[in-house]
């Protein structure tokens, strides 16, 4: 790592802690993991560096339990893990959601299930990303592709996690967090910061809104004023409020509306070639730069390909997948995975539209010539 | 501050009635907590209750500081984030004997062996109240709950002796008959510099109580007079004399280890400089 005219070469686990820090995290807390762990190293050794503090956890569930608890300080935290701790840590992220405290989750995803393989990349998380946690809940989760667009989401993240008061994911995997590339590091990055209630020194009501996609103010525990939360169904003043089902759908409904009618701003995504595409490609993170590459070679040979790469994975872009859908007469996952974005865009796609998944779930990423390979008999005719 | 002005001050007074049931111990321990709190003259904006699941952990929901109640057994682990993010402020955790001594078992040792300055309060009533009277890991031998009706078959935890061994500083036992001793033991937890220990032996008549034939509220108390044993009188008595018994008293009370976020601190000015 040198930092060379604003440019330095770092991991995608070195992006993850540094642009992590630039956002102001403060507080991190996590257990050793592979292939995560650097995150947690660097950590250890920036944090005190800059006033803040590293704790490690006597496991993963008592990590995001650390952070969610450095939240209420007002302190930005976040942990980073990989599966095994990612699902360790499901509780504790319904418990960031419903009482509505930003804090960032990195999940470095491996092959699994279980144990899996600790050491090489897969996407076997992206739906436990999702609806990993019980309940109906809303997520947020960002997925990078690059050692610089780690580093800028991970920004992104903690900016989203404090906009909407909740805690937001980001995927990144074994080969990504270990790839070394070039990261221009920004001199001024926008922060958004916490919004902080006026201290009146009574006791502040910190789930009161006015129309149910309002997000009130937080507060830091330890300031001028005094307010509680519970992760059971709560009234305004954040006092358990399980006897009225009208909360109860009011509660529930209000979390998601916070996020779903602001998509604009939460949404991200990039296109490459998709004006005249007849097949689409949607991809995700480090392997989707093999679907772009592959999206020229598939033009070589005559057939036009296009690439729509979500970069915020979770809530999805549905709306331009449905545009782009239209104009395409198949499309297709390209997923480390037994193929669960597939599922996404034949919900979006039309009855008679052939839609397939190539996927590889091996413990490697995937080749060139196999996502070539893999679209050419997808759309081949039967 | 006179009992009026300490329960003025400390509780909302439209949160109350507590949910607890009548004979409950739990109230007892939230009067003690509150009065221990007046005497140590915390900061009432400093105060951070943080709080698990069952019925020792609604005791945040009625008194006004911050609180935070967390998911089952995790609740010194939120705490613990909280006072490494800012050790100026005095954190209390709330707990019960399940979600202390079974499911938050980990957090409890870790917290005890890193001495970081939380205060934990648990409320040990030998069961699981909150979901009808199952077998906690407090639970003695032989007694009957809904999940152990031909006796218990598991011998219970320690849970003082278990702190002091996992290295807590301040480590103490009392019961709710006892009110004096049970606020000095809090009010000195409060105000002791590392991870303080203040286990509250409680009755629940509702459930633990009338499975096992030992009367309402006022006779499980007059029972606490045979079953808690002060340590200086336990040093008097036969093994067999304390089967079944509880030693009351300060188990631990050390100044010879540095609490962990001042720790920290020193290491943040030794590591001061650039990224």
């Amino acid at each position: 790592m040198e930092n060379n005219n604003g440019y330095m070469v770092m991991t995608g686990n070195e992006a993850c802690i540094r642009g992590a820090i630039a956002a102001g995290m403060r507080f991190f807390a996590g257990y050793p993991i592979t292939p995560a762990t650097e995150i947690a190293e660097m950590a250890s050794e920036l944090l005190p560096r800059v006033g803040g503090r590293y704790m490690q956890m006597e496991d993963e569930l008592g990590s995001l339990a650390a952070v969610i608890g450095a939240s209420f300080v007002g302190v930005k935290a976040m942990t980073a893990s990989s599966g095994p701790g990612i699902s360790l840590m499901q509780e504790n992220l319904g418990v960031g959601i419903i009482e509505e405290i930003p804090c960032v989750i990195v999940d470095v995803m491996r092959q699994g299930p279980c144990q899996g393989v600790a050491t090489v990349p897969a996407q076997g998380d992206l739906m436990q990303s999702r609806w990993g946690t019980h309940g109906d809940h809303p997520a947020i989760v960002l997925v990078p592709c690059s050692v610089a667009e780690v580093y800028a989401e991970t920004v992104r993240a903690f900016n989203l996690s404090e906009r909407f008061r909740t805690p937001v994911m980001l995927l990144s995997d074994a080969t990504l967090a270990h790839l070394s590339e070039r990261v221009r590091i920004p001199e001024h990055i926008e922060l958004y910061e916490r919004k902080t209630a006026p201290s009146d020194k009574r006791r502040f009501l910190p789930y009161k809104w006015n129309e149910p996609d309002e997000i009130a103010p937080m507060p830091h525990f330890g300031g001028d004023t005094r307010w509680s939360v519970t992760g059971i169904v709560h009234d305004e003043s954040g006092f358990s409020s399980t006897g009225s089902p009208a909360r109860i759908a009011e509660l529930v409904k209000h979390l998601h509306n916070k996020i779903e009618h602001f998509l604009p701003e939460v949404e991200k995504y990039e296109e490459y070639r998709t004006e005249d595409a007849e097949v689409l490609i949607v991809s995700v993170g480090l392997v989707s730069r093999c679907a772009r590459a592959a999206v020229d070679e598939l033009r070589s040979r005559g057939v036009r390909a296009g690439l729509f790469r979500p970069i915020t994975l979770w809530p999805f872009p549905e709306k331009r997948l449905s545009e782009l859908l239209r104009k395409v007469k198949c499309a297709c996952s390209c997923e480390m995975n037994e193929g669960q974005l597939v599922s996404i865009i034949k919900q979006s796609a039309g009855r008679e539209q052939r839609v397939f998944a190539v996927t590889q779930n091996d413990g490697t990423v995937m080749k060139i010539d196999a996502i070539v390979s893999g679209v050419l008999e997808g759309c081949r005719d039967e | 501050m006179s009992e009026k002005h300490v329960f003025e001050k400390y509780l909302i007074e439209n949160r109350l009635p507590t949910m607890l049931c009548p004979g409950c111990g739990n109230g007892i321990v939230y009067g003690a907590l509150l009065r221990a709190i007046d005497r140590a003259g915390l900061d009432q904006n400093k105060i951070v209750i943080s709080s698990g699941i069952g019925c020792s952990g609604r005791g945040y929901g009625y008194m006004d500081f911050c609180g935070m109640h967390t998911a089952h057994g995790r609740g010194l682990a939120f705490a613990t984030g909280a006072k490494m993010a800012d050790p100026s402020l005095h954190v209390i955790f709330l707990t019960g004997d399940g979600d202390c001594a079974s499911i938050g078992g980990n957090h409890f040792i870790h917290a005890c062996r890193r001495n970081i300055g939380i205060t934990t309060i648990m409320m040990n009533n030998s069961n699981y109240g909150m979901t009808g009277g199952q077998y906690s890991p407090t639970t003695p031998e032989g007694v009957r709950t809904k999940t152990s009706v031909y006796g218990n078959m598991e011998p219970p935890f320690d849970i003082c002796s278990l702190a002091v061994a996992a290295g807590a500083t301040y480590v103490a036992r009392a019961g709710t008959y006892y009110i004096k001793e049970l606020t000095d033991y809090i009010t000195a937890a409060l105000m002791h510099d590392g991870f303080s220990l203040v286990e509250a032996m409680c009755d629940c008549p509702t459930l633990y109580g009338r499975l096992n034939g030992q009367g309402g509220a006022p006779a499980m108390m007059k029972l606490q007079k045979t079953n808690l044993v002060p340590m200086e009188k336990a040093k008097t008595m036969s093994e067999e004399e304390l089967s079944g018994k509880h030693i009351t008293g300060v188990y631990a009370d050390r100044r010879d280890r540095e609490e962990f976020t001042a720790r920290y601190d020193r290491l943040i000015e030794r590591a001061g400089g650039k990224l």
